[in-house]
């Protein structure tokens, strides 16, 4: 039976009474693109496995469930979050923390780093620079297919903030802790927008963590803005208990002469969505797309990558790669569209996955769709085993079986990771990937959930 | 009981995928010794080097393989190796990913462990690393890099040689290690090979060609055709055979012409 219907059912009752809750502690531009937004989820529906983009990945474990009403954080509920403490040593970083997806100061969350770049809270950010926010929100979303697009828009009322005003630079990377943390169920929809005007310089380490033992979805849309030759670099470390879902929708719209750089590095999660659009709307941009992850029990972990070529002589690279056991399952949906004008582009995409169970699961789709005629492109996928001659090679060294394959793994893992541009972060990677794959990690970094 | 052999092998027979390779051979190798076994393709040295190191693709069918007296068939890949057998491939396995220092690392100190042995401290390894280095003249970028990854032809060899010096094994396979060598790279592995040899350790050279026998110069030389050894001699043999080629031995070893021609063909 549909699940779907009763599940819209209760949204709709729950975004009904939002009049009194939400939209009154909302910012009034999120308020403005609510009704159309909804109205255009109802339209779409929850996407079901008829879907393109969720052909392989079946969201109703997830969603077809009474999360209990809708979160609004308490000052105490900060107190205990702040106390949260980031492991990874040596890591320099301006750190902030979010709480189901709200910042802690509320409406005075906005603070100006040295360098002149803006960190803080939508909400807040909306009172201080109305016009520039209004210029770029909910500017880059598209897919007129995926209902969780618009639900976001509808329902979101906080999210984080960053903006990189021109020519702005600031040397170290900003870490956002997006914390789960509640006695109740909760189902979270954060809204983020980021800035990065021309010639600007900015990277992002997002890292994400549940510290209580309840059930989780989160719906995340964050929209970015990549500026004439400026840079972004967003890194997304996902360690939620196998009782959340997250779902990310990231929207990256670039410039001429720009850089940007994805890597979504999947370590926990029960269900784990990671859509990516890259936009190359300028001549002579770069975009890079990598993602990796490590799937065990009934985790479902899924990528989506679409980049969009519409601006002659550009470069794209997309690396995903997953390692997949017990009766996890993974899906990979990637496609390089090269628009009509967009000649000497230069597009690559590669999926490779390797199977450790007979249970586990790897739907690959890589696609090109490609309307101009002098461009380089293209594009593969693999699942398999791990590689039987290397891992003679190893043991004909005297390495342990056991240990060759792991070895193995970890050096199938260790080519997206080396693409993480913060060296204390990349060897904390290592390292959590290398205890995640040896076992010892069967609770998450800082977690107190012991998880199943 | 101890034997005064390394190595014995006792009409071994062997075949992959239900085929015949190994069809009765016997070698006996003593420590310190260097043995030479040459011969045409396809009869069999590679699948020999690969029975010694356990490879499972070839199934052993007959006949016993003693390493100091201990029964070698009875134990795995990794086994043999902490026991002192080492084989430098013939086409070394490019694995990225996996660093040449973590790779070495490992494999030391599995071998360390087996010997009852503590692991090596940071310091100590890196200094053998530098030493064994210099041993192959190998560039210190390249230990900076993936196991083999983007390795030219004889950089791979040179770190196979480098590999045996960090191991130091008691039977070193050299499989072919001199195909696809330059003159100055076959000097250096050559060079390897000599400076690791000693009272104790057996070196077993799988070549074609007698060149590498001009650096390594070996106690016995044996010839192998179809899946048996048919003749063996001192270092002499090789030159003989770069001079006749094999066609008189096999005349000698009174081998069926159809045989040596469907051998050829493989």
């Amino acid at each position: 039976m549909d699940y779907r219907p009763e599940v819209i059912s209760k949204l709709s009752a729950m975004f009904n009474a939002g009049h009194g809750t939400f939209l009154k502690d909302s910012p009034e531009l999120f308020n403005r693109h609510r009704e159309k937004a909804f109205n255009d989820f109802l339209r779409l529906g929850i996407p079901d496995r008829k879907n393109e983009a969720y052909k392989y990945t079946n969201l109703e474990k997830f969603l077809n469930y009474q999360y209990q009403d809708y979160f609004f954080p308490l000052p105490s509920d900060f107190r205990e979050a702040e106390r949260f403490h980031c492991e990874v040593e040596d890591l320099n970083v301006w750190n902030m923390v979010l709480l189901n997806g709200f910042f802690p100061h509320g409406e005075d969350g906005l603070v100006m780093l040295p360098g002149g770049i803006w960190v803080g809270s939508m909400k807040a950010a909306v009172r201080q620079f109305p016009s520039l926010v209004e210029k770029h929100y909910n500017r880059y979303v598209e897919d007129g297919t995926d209902g969780l697009i618009p639900l976001n828009t509808a329902l979101a009322s906080d999210g984080l903030f960053l903006y990189a005003p021109k020519n702005t630079v600031y040397t170290k990377p900003i870490q956002i802790v997006n914390l789960l943390h509640s006695d109740k169920d909760i189902f979270v929809q954060d809204r983020n927008l980021i800035i990065v005007e021309e010639g600007a310089q900015l990277s992002l380490l997002s890292c994400d963590h549940s510290i209580s033992p309840r059930r989780f979805l989160t719906n995340t849309i964050t929209e970015v803005y990549v500026g004439r030759n400026a840079r972004f670099d967003i890194i997304r470390v996902q360690n939620q208990h196998d009782n959340s879902g997250k779902i990310t929708h990231t929207f990256i719209h670039q410039e001429r002469d720009s850089y940007a750089s994805s890597n979504n590095i999947s370590l926990h999660g029960g269900l784990v969505r990671n859509a990516t659009w890259h936009y190359l709307g300028g001549e002579n941009s770069e975009t890079h797309s990598y993602g990796l992850f490590l799937a065990d029990k009934d985790q479902h972990i899924a990528n989506f990558v679409k980049v969009d070529h519409v601006a002659p002589n550009c470069n794209s690279t997309q690396l995903f790669k997953g390692v997949l056991d017990d009766n996890s399952s993974g899906a990979f949906n990637g496609r390089i569209m090269v628009h009509k004008d967009a000649q000497k582009t230069n597009a690559y995409q590669s999926n490779n996955n390797i199977i450790l169970s007979d249970t586990a699961r790897m739907d690959t789709k890589p696609q090109l769709e490609i309307y101009a005629d002098d461009v380089r492109c293209s594009h593969g996928a693999t699942v398999g085993q791990l590689d039987e001659n290397a891992l003679f090679y190893l043991r004909s060294r005297g390495i342990d079986v056991h240990e060759a394959r792991l070895m193995l793994m970890f050096g199938f893992a260790h080519e997206v990771i080396k693409k993480i541009s913060i060296e204390a972060l990349r060897d904390r990677i290592d390292d959590l990937v290398q205890k995640r794959l040896r076992g010892e990690l069967s609770r998450c970094a800082s977690c107190a959930v012991q998880c199943n | 009981m101890k034997s005064e052999f390394l190595l014995q092998i006792k009409d071994l027979k062997a075949s992959i995928d239900n085929k015949s390779i190994i069809k009765g051979l016997s070698l006996e190798v003593k420590p310190g010794e260097i043995h030479a076994i040459m011969g045409p393709n396809g009869s069999g040295k590679s699948t020999l080097a690969n029975v010694l190191t356990g490879r499972d693709l070839v199934t052993v069918t007959d006949g016993s393989v003693t390493f100091e007296g201990r029964n070698l068939l009875d134990m795995s890949p990794e086994e043999r190796a902490r026991e002192g057998i080492f084989l430098s491939f013939q086409y070394p396995i490019e694995i990225p990913g996996v660093s040449m220092v973590n790779f070495m690392k490992t494999a030391i100190n599995e071998q360390r462990k087996h010997r009852g042995l503590e692991p090596l401290s940071a310091s100590e390894f890196l200094s053998q690393m530098r030493e064994k280095k210099e041993l192959v003249e190998i560039d210190s970028a390249l230990t900076n890099r993936s196991v083999n990854e983007g390795f030219s032809g004889g950089e791979k060899k040179k770190n196979e040689i480098f590999q045996m010096a960090m191991l130091e094994p008691r039977l070193a396979l050299l499989d072919e290690t001199d195909s696809g060598l330059d003159i100055d790279a076959l000097r250096i592995v050559a060079n390897g090979v000599n400076k690791i040899r000693s009272a104790d350790t057996s070196v077993i050279v799988i070549t074609h060609y007698q060149r590498l026998l001009d650096y390594i110069i070996p106690d016995f030389v044996h010839v192998m055709f179809d899946g048996r050894i048919v003749k063996s001699a001192g270092p002499e043999l090789a030159l003989e055979l770069e001079k006749r080629g094999y066609d008189w031995i096999r005349k000698e070893a009174d081998i069926a012409e159809e045989s040596w021609i469907t051998d050829r063909k493989l």
